[in-house]
C-alpha cells in the first residue's frame, strides 16, 4: 500500500473542480488510456486574459494522479499566465504534502498539461510526432528524439526533468517520467542523458582554481568527488568510497557494481582525469580493496 | 472499521484450529525435531503427523511431501534440481503468465544461455496446447505450468500438459499455490514430477511451503547442509509452521466440498451482479474453467488503484492488475498475455474469497462498488467520451 499523505488522500476522495468549462481559453491535454493516466486541464481567464480565474480537470489515474490534479487546479487559480508557469512539478508535490517517489510522474503529468495548456493558448507551435509505439504517448508535445518507445518520451522531456529535479539515477527517472519502466530497453539510453545533463551541468560552473593551501585541495578534492564523480557511478549502479588523501596521492576503493568490475581500472582513470582537470594538475588515483 | 476480505489469493487469515495445532510448539514444545531425546522426539511425531496430513490431501506418500519456506522456494528449487539433473538439456518451458516465482527464474535463466519457451495463452488465459506441443523436445529438461492462475483464476489443463511433457522426457512441474484446497487433486495416479504448494494461501502461516516430488524423480537440493527432509532440503525444519500447515491441510479436505458450492455460489452471484450493474465491464478468463473463489472484473476507462482505496474506504479489500498499485508501470502480465486490451487491464479488480467469505460481506460490496466506477468515470475524460449519459 502506497504511504500518501492527509492531503493526497484529501484530495483524492474529495477532489476539487472535477469538470470541465465549455468556453475554456485554454485546454491541456497528456496521457492515453493505455499509458494507464491522462489529464485534460480546462483553464478560464479574466477579461484582460492574462489571469486565471477558474480551472477545471478530468483525470484518469491513480490516486495521486487525481490528487495532483486537484491540486494544480487550487493552485493556479487566481495566477497570472506568467505565474503559471513557473509552478514545478515539484511544487505540485509539496502542495499535497510529497508523494512517494515512485508516483512523481503524477505530478509531472499535472506540471506538463498546465504547460501545454498555456503554450497553446500563446499559440506557440507545439509539434506532434506520430507514435509508432506500443502505448501511445504520454507526453506528445516534447520535440525530439523518441528515447522511451514504450512510453513515447523524448530525450528533451528527459533532459528537462532530469535537470529541473535534479535527478541522478535511471530509476529516478522511471518514477518522475514512466520512460524505462516497461520493457526496460530504453535504460542505457537515459543513463547516457543522465550523464550528459550531470556533465553540462559541471562543466559549465567550474575551472581548476590557480593556487591550493593542502587543506583547501583536499575540500576540493571530496567536493568533486560528491558531484562530479559519485553521481555518474550511481547512474550504473555503482560507487566509490575515498579512503585517503596523501599530498597529490587520492586512495579511493570502489562499491557496489564497480566493486569487482572488470573496468574499474578505467573507472579509476577516469575519476583522475576528472580530479586533475578540477582540482590540480599533479593528482594521482590510486585504487585499494578496502 | 471491520474489514471484509476478498483478497484471498493474495493470502489467507490463519484458521483458528490451525493457530491453536501450533501454539505449543514455540514456548512450550520448542524441541528440535532432529534431537535424539524424548522432547525433540514429540516435535518429531508431530511433524510426521503434519506430513501425512498434506501427503493425504495431495493424494500422495508421506516421503514425498518437501517442506520449504515458502512457494517461491518450491518454485526455484524444482527448476534448478530438473537443470541440475538434465545437464546436457538445455530448454526449459513454461508460460507467459506465471507467477514472477517462475517466471523471473526462467528469465534469469536466459540471461545465462538455456533456450526457454514461455507458452502463450488465448483470451480467456486457456493454455496453447498445440504451442506446447510444438515446443517439447529431447532438449527440454523442464516444462512448469501453473495449475491455476492467481490473478484470473483460470485452470490449466495440468494432467494433459504433464503427458506431453513426459513423452520427450522432460520432467514436469506445476506450481499449484492457488489450486491446492480449492480443487480436488489427486498425484497418485498423476504424471506430475513435482508441485509447489504455500500455507499462507490455505489459511496456514505465512512462510511455510512444500515441494511434492514424486517417489523416483531424480532431485538434487537447493539448499545443502543437515540431514533434514532426508537430505534434500537442508535447514533445522520449521516444526510449528509445518504442523500448522498440517492441520491446514486436513481443514481444507474437510471443506472441499464448501469452497466448490458455497463459496463458488458468492463468487458467482459477485460477479453476476456487478456485470449487469456496470456497464462496460468484463469478466477476465470468464469463457475458461476457473477456481471457484476468484473472479477479475475488467471496468473500462477507470484505474485500478483508484477504485482500490475507494474501495478500502468501505472496509473492502480487493487487488489489482493494475500498473499503479504494484509499482511497476504497466498492467498485469498476465492480463497483457490474454491481451486484454489497456483500457480494460488498468482497471481490472480481483475479488478472492474464502470459506470465511459471508452473504452480507458480498452485498456490501454488489451494493458499494457500481457508485464508485461511476463517480471515477465521471472524473476520467474517456469515460465521458466514452458513455456520453450511461455511466
Ligand atoms: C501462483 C503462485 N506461485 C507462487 C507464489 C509464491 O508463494 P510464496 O508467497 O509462498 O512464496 C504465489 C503467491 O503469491 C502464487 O500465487
Ligand atoms: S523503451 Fe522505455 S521502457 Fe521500453
Amino acid at each position: 500500500m502506497w504511504d500518501y499523505t492527509p492531503i493526497v488522500k484529501d484530495h483524492f476522495l474529495n477532489p476539487r473542480n472535477v469538470g470541465d468549462i465549455p468556453d475554456a481559453d485554454a485546454i491541456g491535454e497528456v496521457g492515453s488510456l493505455a499509458c494507464g493516466d491522462a489529464l485534460k486541464l480546462y483553464l478560464k481567464l479574466d477579461d484582460n486574459k492574462d489571469k486565471i480565474i477558474d480551472a477545471k480537470f478530468q483525470t484518469f489515474g491513480c490516486a495521486s494522479a487525481i490528487a495532483s490534479s486537484s491540486a494544480l487546479t487550487e493552485m493556479v487559480k487566481g495566477k497570472t499566465l506568467d505565474e503559471a508557469l513557473a509552478v514545478s512539478n515539484q511544487d505540485i508535490a509539496d502542495f499535497l504534502g510529497g508523494l512517494p517517489e515512485e508516483k512523481m510522474h503524477c505530478s509531472v503529468m499535472g506540471q506538463e498539461a498546465l504547460e501545454v495548456a498555456i503554450f497553446k493558448y500563446r499559440g506557440m507551435d507545439i509539434p506532434q510526432h506520430d507514435s509508432e509505439h506500443d502505448h501511445g504517448h504520454a507526453y506528445p508535445d516534447y520535440e525530439g528524439e523518441i528515447v522511451c518507445k514504450c512510453f513515447g518520451i523524448t530525450d528533451t522531456f528527459l533532459k528537462k526533468v532530469i535537470e529541473t529535479n535534479a535527478l541522478t539515477t535511471a530509476e529516478q527517472v522511471t518514477n518522475f517520467t514512466k520512460a524505462g519502466g516497461a520493457c526496460g530497453g530504453c535504460i542505457p539510453k537515459i543513463k547516457e542523458l543522465i550523464a550528459q545533463v550531470l556533465g553540462e551541468a559541471a562543466a559549465q560552473t567550474r575551472t581548476r582554481p590557480e593556487k591550493l593551501s593542502n587543506m583547501k585541495k583536499m575540500q576540493l578534492i571530496q567536493e568533486v568527488l560528491e558531484r562530479d564523480i559519485r553521481p555518474l557511478l550511481w547512474a550504473d549502479g555503482g560507487d566509490l568510497e575515498l579512503i585517503d588523501i596523501d599530498g597529490a596521492k587520492v586512495q579511493i576503493a570502489f562499491r557496489k557494481a564497480c566493486a569487482g568490475c572488470a573496468s574499474s581500472g578505467n573507472t579509476a582513470r577516469m575519476v583522475e582525469l576528472k580530479l586533475r582537470d578540477l582540482v590540480a594538475e599533479d593528482i594521482v588515483v590510486e585504487e585499494v580493496s578496502q | 472499521m471491520k474489514e471484509i476480505y476478498l483478497d484471498n489469493n493474495a493470502t489467507t487469515k490463519v484458521d483458528e484450529a490451525v493457530f491453536e495445532e501450533m501454539r505449543p510448539y514455540f514456548c512450550e514444545l520448542y524441541g528440535n525435531p532432529s534431537s535424539m531425546h524424548f522432547f525433540g522426539g514429540q516435535v518429531q511425531s508431530k511433524v510426521n503427523e503434519a506430513r501425512n496430513r498434506v501427503a493425504e490431501l495431495l493424494g500422495a506418500l508421506p516421503d514425498e511431501i518437501i517442506f520449504t519456506a515458502c512457494g517461491t522456494e518450491s518454485d526455484n528449487a524444482a527448476i534448478r534440481s530438473a537443470l541440475e539433473v538434465f545437464p546436457d538439456r538445455r530448454h526449459i518451458i513454461t508460460s507467459r503468465v506465471e507467477h514472477p516465482a517462475i517466471l523471473t527464474q526462467c528469465r534469469n535463466l536466459r540471461q545465462k544461455g538455456y533456450r526457454v519457451t514461455e507458452i502463450g495463452v488465448d483470451g480467456v488465459g486457456r493454455l496453447d496446447m498445440e504451442e506446447l506441443k510444438a515446443a517439447v523436445d529431447t532438449d527440454t529438461a523442464v516444462v512448469s505450468l501453473m495449475w491455476a492462475n492467481n490473478e484470473t483464476g483460470v485452470i490449466f489443463p495440468i494432467e494433459e500438459a504433464a503427458t506431453i511433457a513426459k513423452s520427450k522426457g522432460a520432467l514436469f512441474h506445476s506450481d499449484a499455490v492457488q489450486a491446492i484446497g480449492k480443487i480436488p487433486i489427486n498425484m497418485a495416479p498423476s504424471n506430475i514430477d513435482m508441485l509447489s504448494l504455500s500455507g499462507h494461501k490455505l489459511h496456514a502461516p505465512k512462510g511455510i511451503g512444500v515441494l511434492y516430488v514424486r517417489r523416483g524423480t531424480p532431485f538434487r537440493p537447493l539448499l545443502v547442509g543437515g540431514h533434514q527432509e532426508k537430505s534434500r532440503r537442508a535447514g533445522t525444519e520449521n516444526a510449528a509452521a509445518i504442523i500448522a500447515l498440517g492441520k491446514a491441510c486436513q481443514l481444507a479436505g474437510q471443506f472441499m466440498e464448501d469452497e466448490n458450492t458455497i463459496v463458488k455460489a458468492m463468487r458467482d452471484r459477485l460477479q453476476e451482479a456487478l456485470m449487469t450493474t456496470v456497464p462496460h465491464a468484463r469478466i477476465n478468463g470468464g469463457g475458461a474453467e476457473r477456481l471457484p473463489n476468484t473472479t477479475s472484473i475488467a471496468f473500462e476507462f477507470v484505474e485500478g488503484e483508484a477504485i482500490l482505496l475507494l474501495l478500502s474506504e468501505f472496509g473492502i479489500c480487493a487487488s489489482s492488475g493494475s500498473a499503479c498499485t504494484s509499482g511497476s508501470l504497466e498492467p498485469s502480465h498476465v492480463l497483457r498475455a490474454m491481451g486484454v486490451p489497456f483500457t480494460c487491464a488498468h482497471g481490472s479488480i480481483r475479488f478472492s474469497l474464502s470459506r470465511y467469505t459471508t452473504d452480507a460481506e458480498i452485498d456490501t460490496v454488489i451494493r458499494e462498488l457500481p457508485p464508485i466506477i461511476a463517480k471515477l468515470r465521471q472524473m476520467s475524460p474517456f469515460g465521458r467520451e466514452h458513455l456520453k449519459g450511461q455511466v
